[in-house]
């Protein structure tokens, strides 16, 4: 049963925070890697940039438009990949994707991003939590096409 | 009941208030609580609920008269003909067609307009020719002249529309020209509830002699449909979306087109007798009623027919037309909402965005409340384009939908800014 309480957990202040401002966005100039992420059905639209220096990444952004929920995420997944390597990286949206879709894991591990663990009571809202983290891998492994969560 | 109507104080039947209450109980889906709350269903243009008289035509065809059509000569096989039979004479009634050869059972308005691009389209559009649609057309009106025009080296024209989402006839006009080959457009647009003045354009491509195919998928729910009046060469429809199953619909074309149309799809009860020398096609409508129909969902459109004429398709008409306005006035009275489509003409749908605040997020925040709504592109992506907007929210609404319903809708409206700000 969904009440106010599930909703306030999904809709928690730092993620309505983020979405209403949101960190490291706007085009990186120069990005040596980058790629798009576009969900048409709903509409959430975004491009990831980001630069790599001595095999971390040194640089994040991403430009876009979408819910609150998609682009929250996206701010907030900027700010945790600053300085991490491809590794890191990919290891921190295997975390993240379990976490949201309800398939537990180390909550602690994910540090801030903990407060998308509300996204598992709405199924259909994952698609718009992992979306830039789609097309932040998607950059990261040189991908060409725009990647979808739909 | 001529004498009837002559005594003043006398009811007549139309004059019956709709008993909105009382058309609620005939939904057995509509009775239930969505996260705690009584489900407000307000999706109808994606697809209507059905009333108990579908579902038990459903099961009793499945329980007593499943049979194969057209061939037995068992009594199950006569009854199940019988039945589907008597839904294309309901369905050729209710949008007044001349003859129950001009109804052609479908899928749904989609397949009822790729029969028509596929078959009329392919034998009369060639290299250089023109499709003519509109700006607010479903995908389903979009897509299959696309492929058609691509195999043909032909070119789709759109005809533009104004802010409030109207067809801009002198524009459309000025689109027809001898290169067109046929017009297609939607009688009801789902995103913007636009009606489309059909008539007169039928009108002005006849005038040119060039054919017209009405996408009616919502129109037949909301607003009596005379094809003939309407004099449109093809009327494509959805069972779905009036009240019936799904996987059923039906292609209205006029006989004149359809015996002179290519087959679509061949195989059983198309065909008259059939060598490896020559095939002889079945005459109207099974022409293009290839293999065995969905019967058990026809007939339950056929008895959807029969339940929208009881109600009346006026009165449904009329009272849908007073839970848009009372809609329109409460949602417009919300800070920040802006409604997608302001058409002078228009019926059972209302679109509208929130300043700042994404379609999706406020779909989430009314499903909480037990309200669904449709958030999206609405299968109209040009029709966003036009707008700048990725998607709306869109309400729409069916013949059990109350006044509490639409305060509702406002209440879940005004929560959506209490929870993001």
């Amino acid at each position: 049963m969904s009440d106010d309480r599930e909703l306030r957990d999904l809709y928690q202040e730092v993620i309505l925070e983020h979405s209403k401002k949101p960190r490291n966005y706007g085009v990186l100039q120069s990005a040596d890697h980058q790629a798009e992420g576009y969900n048409p059905l709903c509409g959430d639209h975004y491009t990831i940039f980001v630069n790599v220096k001595d095999s971390a990444i040194s640089e994040i952004s991403f430009q876009g438009s979408g819910c609150a929920i998609s682009r929250a995420s996206a701010s907030m997944m900027t700010q945790a990949l600053k300085g991490k390597s491809q590794a890191e990286a990919e290891a921190l949206f295997t975390r993240f994707h379990d976490l949201v879709t309800g398939h537990g894991g180390d909550a602690n591990a994910l540090g801030k991003l903990a407060v998308f663990a509300g996204v598992s009571e709405y199924p259909l809202r994952v698609k718009c939590a992992t979306l830039a983290w789609h097309a932040m891998r998607a950059a990261l492994r040189g991908e060409q096409q725009a990647v979808s969560t739909e | 009941m001529s004498t009837v109507a002559k005594t003043p104080h006398a009811i007549q039947p139309e004059f019956v208030a709709y008993d909105v209450q009382k058309v609620r109980e005939d939904f057995p889906i509509l009775h239930q609580q969505v996260h705690g709350k009584p489900l407000v269903y307000l999706d109808n243009a994606a697809t209507t609920q059905k009333p108990f008289a579908v579902i038990e035509a459903l099961e009793h065809y499945y329980s007593r008269d499943n049979s194969n059509i057209h061939r037995g000569v068992h009594e199950l096989s006569e009854r199940a003909t019988n039945a589907y039979e008597k839904a294309r004479a309901a369905v050729q009634q209710f949008i007044n067609a001349a003859d129950t050869r001009e109804i052609i059972f479908v899928r749904g308005a989609t397949e009822a307009i790729n029969l028509v691009a596929q078959t009329y389209g392919r034998k009369n559009v060639g290299t250089g020719d023109e499709v003519l649609i509109t700006a607010m057309e479903h995908h389903s009106n979009i897509v299959p002249w696309q492929i058609l025009c691509e195999e043909k080296g032909a070119k789709l024209r759109v005809a533009p529309i104004n802010e409030r989402g109207e067809l801009v006839l002198e524009e459309f006009e000025k689109l027809l020209t001898r290169n067109t080959k046929i017009v297609a457009v939607g009688h009801l647009s789902n995103a913007l509830g636009t009606i489309n003045p059909v008539k007169k354009i039928v009108k002005m491509a006849h005038a040119q002699n060039i054919p017209v195919l009405v996408d009616g998928a919502q129109a037949a729910p909301r607003m009596k449909v005379d094809v003939q009046d309407l004099d449109c060469d093809f009327y494509a429809v959805s069972g779905h979306k009036m009240y019936a199953p799904t996987g059923i619909g039906f292609l209205y074309g006029k006989a004149r087109l359809l015996e002179a149309m290519p087959p679509w799809q061949g195989g059983g009860d198309m065909i008259a007798s059939v060598t490896f020398e020559k095939t002889v096609y079945n005459r109207l409508p099974y022409k293009f009623e290839a293999g065995t129909p969905n019967i058990a969902d026809t007939i339950g459109l056929g008895v959807a027919v029969e339940y929208l004429n009881n109600l009346g398709v006026d009165r449904i008409e009329e009272h849908e037309a007073d839970l848009l306005a009372y809609a329109t006035q409460e949602v417009q009275k919300i800070p920040g909402v802006t409604i997608i489509g302001t058409a002078r003409e228009k019926a059972g749908v209302l679109s509208f965005i929130m300043e700042d605040i994404h379609p999706h997020d406020i779909g989430t925040i009314l499903d909480s409340e037990g309200i669904a709504v449709r958030t999206g592109h609405h299968c109209a992506q040009p029709v966003m384009q036009r707008y700048n907007i990725p998607a709306t929210v869109r309400a729409s609404f069916g013949l059990y939908n109350t006044r509490d319903e639409v305060e509702a809708l406002a209440r879940g409206i005004r929560k959506v800014r209490e929870v993001l700000g």
